[in-house]
């Protein structure tokens, strides 16, 4: 049974908003129950963003996530900080390593740092780190498929981004790649 | 049809065209920007017209224009918005036209916040302006009801010619889920030959009015609009009974926190205790009779609002005195944990016990 | 028998309720006359204000739609944007127009919304009992100005046609007087000139009319026009203000 509660946080840019609606809408194709519920407001322009993601495979109660996200993934240092106590017992956070420079302090949780920002340089382009730490995401919970979410990018995307789909492809893989030896 | 993933406030954009929405004025404030985007994005693809008004009492006053032509109008905003629209949308309910007003809401009083609240109950279930008259109140839970339910707003509005609103928060309009468009139910409509469509020389004039100086024209104008609110009780009504079996404790809530209260009650499940819920989809018309139908189980009522208390005067009536009632609140954007209600649940079953 | 004289067909039988000696009915008259003389009357519909002319509903002879205190150019919107083909106007005093109702008014203009205003200056409050409008006089008496209009702390007197042809969107804006039957004579030429220039499609059009009020300036009718023609013309210059063949 997949009850998933995900936040992905961010600053404005990295992509986290984007990250947690591809995982709905592939969690949607798959036929899950999903929601996506964004952080807004003057906290958008530039400061810390984040959204709460819950796949699930029963119909999801509140779409609000409170000290029981099953994951988080931070992509700096004050989501870090901010949704650490976030996660529930056994939880496991996913750690942007490229511009976050310090350990978690719970012991109770799980933590992969993922050089997310290095890894999209390497293959191309900085832009895609939020791809990375997807992937990584993927690789440990299979919540939904990598094929889905694939699919998933070729609908936001349209035709005219098409383009795009491999380089995206190739960040997932490297960050499903990064945790596997972790 | 496929499911597709939407935010709320595009969903209720998408559904008031599918409903055959023509016209939208309105005005921006957060967080309920989406829809008005949306509409000036995608309206015209379907023949609608979007205007941004000049403010949000010039917005509902074109509304009115709209309405008193005989269109499908609506008009988006939120709380401190909603508080300004409240001089027009008065006067459409005295003209007796039919709209459709979305409200957001946002925790207040005055500029308040910008996150969700439920704190316009009473300003959206006893009508908001001045003089007597009421809005038909529909509270989504998720975003499929949101969808479904403003499309019968237009349809109900049209049928009674009253002013129907949708009544969000923050998180309903911000959030994705997915979302299936179904046909909308259609009823059979009056035919608007009261608009001021101009004469073209057939007919005597049309006017559209809400003034009535003499007293007894007024008082009779009054009795006609009571007149259909209570057929509009009568029929309209709508509401959700959840794990209502064998409660021990009944919780009341609506809108997102009844989503929250959902998750309380799976929670209480796992030690032991045995509650359900009376969800309104209807704020108003209320749906007291659902209070008659608790079973004997039940030791208490516990109203659950993002607000300091509103809701909870309706379930005072709804139960007249036949069960203690207790309320818990967040306010301010700040959302109810189902922790928390756990909390405030035993503490009160500990008391009645 | 030749008849020289009729009621215009733009107006109903109602009865008018102006005060003896108000130029309301005249103005009224003249804008009857234009619709019928234009043959627009069954294409038609006026917004009526809040103020004396708050039953201006009930005297023209085309479809109607009241409006709340200075919100006729907002609901005028609504309704022409439901009826592009129609002709549109409004129907203001000076406090539902300069006061309460600016931002409709300004807005109106600015989008040049293709509708007709049709702008009643008397310079007071009259419904209400008299009360000082942003278009009352310097020195002039009004219940909540008992003592004058005093400048220094309640301004000057608003010049709204002056201000709305600043606006590029108010296309046509004149401003005529109720005053003498020459004056009325060239005022229903603007107010036709304005329908016209919304049947051509030419944007935002608005006629302020100057105009009496005997009741509440405390003067008799014939006092009154004279006392237009000697206080309000002088800082009310008639004229016209805007003509343009488009938004520029």
């Amino acid at each position: 049974m997949i009850n998933e509660r995900v936040i992905c946080a961010g600053f404005g840019g990295q992509g986290v908003m984007s990250m947690g609606q591809l995982l709905s809408y592939a969690g949607m194709i798959e036929g899950k129950h999903v929601s996506w519920l964004p952080s807004y407001g003057p906290e958008m322009r530039g400061g810390t963003a984040n959204c709460n993601v819950t796949v699930s495979d029963t119909p999801i109660g509140s779409p609000i996530i409170t000290h029981d996200a099953t994951a988080a993934i931070v992509m700096n240092l004050p989501s870090l900080i901010k949704f650490e106590s976030e996660l529930e017992n056994g939880g496991m956070m996913l750690i942007n390593s490229s511009l976050i420079d310090r350990k978690i302090e719970r012991k109770d949780i799980k933590a992969y740092y993922v050089p997310a920002n290095e890894i999209a340089g390497e293959i191309g382009s900085g832009k895609v780190a939020n791809m990375v730490m997807l992937g990584a995401y993927l690789e440990l919970t299979k919540v939904v498929k990598v094929e889905t979410v694939i699919e998933a990018l070729r609908k936001v995307f349209g035709p005219s981004k098409e383009h795009l789909i491999p380089l995206n492809e190739k960040a997932l893989q490297r960050g499903a790649e990064a945790v596997k030896e972790q | 049809m496929a499911r597709i993933l939407m935010k709320g406030n595009e969903a209720i954009g998408a559904a008031a065209i599918k409903a055959g929405c023509k016209f939208f004025f309105g005005y921006p404030i957060t967080p309920q920007n989406e829809l008005p985007e949306f509409m000036a994005r995608e309206f015209g693809k379907h023949g609608g017209t979007f205007l941004q008004a000049e403010s949000e009492v010039a917005a509902i006053n074109m509304v009115y224009g709209a309405a008193g032509a005989g269109a499908r109008v609506m008009t988006s905003s939120s709380s401190p918005g909603i508080a300004l629209k409240q001089e027009g949308i008065s006067y459409i309910a005295g003209a007796e036209l039919p709209c459709v007003i979305v409200n957001i809401v946002r925790g207040g009083p005055g500029l308040g916040g910008i996150q969700p609240a439920q704190s316009d109950y009473y300003q959206s279930t006893r009508g908001g302006g001045n003089g007597d008259y009421r809005l038909v109140v529909y509270a989504p839970a998720n975003l499929q009801e949101a969808v479904d339910l403003t499309m019968e707003a237009f349809e109900v509005a049209d049928y009674y010619r009253n002013p129907v609103m949708v009544l969000g928060d923050g998180m309903i309009g911000q959030m994705m889920e997915p979302i299936e468009f179904k046909e909308p139910k259609k009823r059979e409509l009056p035919s608007k030959d009261w608009a001021t469509t101009g004469t073209k020389g057939k007919r005597k004039p049309n006017i559209i009015n809400s003034l009535r100086l003499a007293p007894a024209e007024l008082e009779k104008l009054n009795h006609k609009i009571q007149d259909k609110l209570k057929k509009i009780e009568e029929n309209e009504v709508m509401y959700e009974m959840y794990n209502m079996e064998k409660p021990e404790l009944v919780f009341c809530a609506y809108g997102t926190t009844s989503r929250i209260v959902k998750n309380t009650i799976e929670l209480l499940k796992s030690e032991g205790i045995n509650a359900g819920l009376i969800r309104p989809i209807t704020l108003w018309p209320f749906p007291y009779k659902a209070f008659e139908e608790i079973p004997e189980t039940a030791k208490a009522i516990l109203t659950v609002e993002m607000s300091c208390g509103q809701m909870v005067d309706d379930v005072k009536i709804g139960i007249s005195g036949k069960l203690p009632v207790g309320f818990y609140g967040r306010v301010g954007g700040m959302i109810p944990s189902p922790q928390e209600i756990v909390d405030k649940a035993k503490e009160m079953l500990g008391g009645v016990k | 028998m030749a008849v020289v004289f009729k009621r215009t067909e733009g107006l109903t039988e109602t009865p008018f309720h102006y005060c003896p000696g108000c130029t309301h009915g005249v103005i009224h008259r003249l804008v009857g006359e234009v619709l019928e003389e234009l043959g627009v009357l069954g294409d038609s519909i006026g917004v009526a204000p809040v103020g004396c002319s708050v039953l201006a509903y009930d005297y023209f002879n085309c479809d109607m739609h009241e409006a709340a205190h200075g919100r006729a150019p907002a609901v005028a919107t609504g309704v022409k944007r439901v009826y592009p083909d129609s002709v549109v106007f409004t129907y203001q005093g000076d406090g539902d127009l300069a006061s309460i109702g600016t931002a409709e008014i300004v807005h109106a203009a600015h989008r040049s919304e293709n509708i007709t205003a049709i702008f009643v200056n008397n310079a007071i409050y009259g419904m209400t009992g008299g009360q000082m409008a942003p278009t009352t006089l310097p020195g002039q008496k009004a219940t909540t100005s008992p003592y004058g209009r005093d400048p220094k702390t309640t301004g000057m007197p608003l010049k709204v046609s002056e201000m709305l042809a600043t606006i590029p969107g108010a296309t046509f804006v004149e401003r005529t007087s109720a005053h003498n039957p020459a004056n009325i004579r060239k005022s229903k030429k603007a107010i036709k000139k304005a329908f016209e220039h919304q049947l051509a499609g030419k944007g935002f059009s608005i006629v302020e009319i100057l105009s009496t009020c005997p009741t509440n300036w405390g003067l008799t009718p014939l006092e009154s026009l004279k006392w237009l023609e000697e206080n309000m013309l002088p800082y009310y210059p008639l004229g016209n203000f805007r003509n343009s063949e488009e938004v520029k």
